[in-house]
C-alpha cells in the first residue's frame, strides 16, 4: 500500500539489477565480502523460501546445505552487500514460504522445476 | 532565526548511505509561494515570509482572505505558515528547497500528530495497568491509586490520567537532511516526522 512516490524512490536506491525470482527458485547472490580492506565476491546458491516486503524496501531468504547443515541467509533487496543475483533454476511451488523445507533433508527437500523455464537474466 | 519551508508528508522508507541503513521519512515539497513578504521597515515592523501549501477550493475561501491571497496573485492554500526573519523574497514569488536546504543539513520539522482520542493511561503514559487474574476484578487497565489520603487530601497538578491523545502540535528535532530529490521535489529526513502522510508540516533549518 505504499505511495507510488515512495516506490519511486526505492526504486531510485535499487543498486543492481535484480531479476524477477519468486520463492522455490534457485539463486546464485553474489555478496562482496570485505576482507581487511580487500574486497571480494562470495557466492551464495540456495533456494529462495521467503520473500517479505515489497521490491526495494523488503527482503528476501536463501537457503541452502553447506556441507550436511542448513544455511539460511536474508538479503535485503537494496543491500550494498549485494553485487549481483542469478536466476538459476525456477522452482514450481504452491505456496508463498517454504518453510517446510527445514525439516526436510536429501530427496525430499527437491522442487519441482517449473513447467516452461524463462531464461535467466543472470 | 531559523529558515523553513512548508511540506507534504509522503511515508517512510529506508535508503543505504555508507554501507548503512538509515530509516528516512519523504516528504514532498513543492516550491512554496510567498503570500505575503513582511518587512521591518513596513507597516509590519519585522521581516518574514507567510508561506502556504497545498489547494484549497476558492469556493471555501472567504473573501478578506481571497484579497489576501489575490494580492499576492496566488491560489488558495491549504496552509499559511509565516517565517521569521525570513527575506529575500516577494510576495508571489516561489521559494524552492534548494534556496534553503542542502544535503546534510539539520533541520526541525513541525507538525500535527496523529490523534488517538480519549486514551487511557496506559497507551497514553506506558502505566503497566493491572494483573489479568489472582482475584483482580473491574479495574484491569486503570491507573491505580492518583495520591494518598488525608494528607495531602488533594491530588497533585499534573498527576498522569487518561484524556485527549495527539492530534496536537509535535516537533522533531535533529533531523538531517539525506538527500534532496529536485526533480521530484522529494525531500529525504532521517528518522520519524509527526503526523500521518499527507499531513502538511513546517521544515525549520537548525541554526
Amino acid at each position: 500500500m505504499a505511495d507510488l512516490l515512495i516506490q519511486e524512490i526505492e526504486r531510485r536506491e535499487a543498486i543492481v539489477d535484480i531479476p524477477e525470482f519468486g520463492p522455490g527458485d534457485t539463486v546464485s547472490v553474489h555478496t562482496r565480502v570485505i576482507e581487511g580492506n580487500k574486497e571480494r565476491i562470495q557466492i551464495f546458491r540456495g533456494t529462495v523460501i521467503r520473500i517479505r516486503g515489497r521490491l526495494g524496501h523488503g527482503s528476501f531468504t536463501v537457503r541452502k546445505i553447506s556441507s550436511g547443515i542448513g544455511v539460511e541467509r536474508v538479503f535485503p533487496f537494496n543491500s550494498p552487500t549485494i553485487a549481483k543475483i542469478e536466476l538459476e533454476r525456477q522452482g514450481r511451488v504452491r505456496r508463498a514460504k517454504l518453510y517446510y523445507l527445514r525439516d526436510r533433508v536429501g530427496k525430499a527437500a527437491r522442487i519441482r522445476e517449473k513447467a516452461a523455464p524463462q531464461k535467466s537474466k543472470g | 532565526m531559523p529558515k523553513g519551508m512548508l511540506g507534504r508528508k509522503i511515508g517512510m522508507t529506508s535508503v543505504y548511505r555508507q554501507g548503512i541503513q538509515i530509516p528516512v521519512t519523504a516528504i514532498e515539497v513543492l516550491p512554496n509561494p510567498v503570500v505575503q513578504a513582511k518587512t521591518a521597515d513596513g507597516p509590519d515592523g519585522y521581516n518574514a515570509l507567510q508561506l502556504g501549501y497545498g489547494k484549497k477550493s476558492v469556493r471555501r475561501v472567504n473573501q478578506p482572505m481571497q484579497g489576501h491571497y489575490k494580492r499576492a496573485g496566488v491560489d488558495p492554500k491549504r496552509v499559511l505558515r509565516e517565517f521569521r526573519d525570513m527575506t529575500g523574497f516577494e510576495a508571489g514569488q516561489e521559494v524552492k528547497a534548494e534556496d534553503v536546504f542542502e544535503q546534510g543539513d539539520f533541520v526541525m520539522v513541525r507538525g500535527k500528530s496523529r490523534g488517538r482520542g480519549f486514551a487511557g493511561v496506559i497507551k497514553r503514559h506506558g502505566f503497566g495497568g493491572h494483573k489479568a487474574s489472582h482475584g483482580t476484578h473491574e479495574s484491569f487497565r486503570g491507573p491505580g491509586s492518583i495520591g494518598s489520603s488525608a494528607t495531602p487530601s488533594r491530588v497533585f497538578k499534573g498527576m498522569k490520567m487518561a484524556g485527549q491523545m495527539g492530534n496536537k502540535t509535535v516537533a522533531v528535532k535533529n533531523l538531517e537532511v539525506i538527500e534532496l530529490i529536485g526533480d521530484k521535489h522529494v525531500m529525504l529526513l532521517s528518522g520519524a516526522v509527526p503526523g500521518s502522510s499527507n499531513s502538511i508540516v513546517e521544515i525549520l533549518k537548525a541554526e
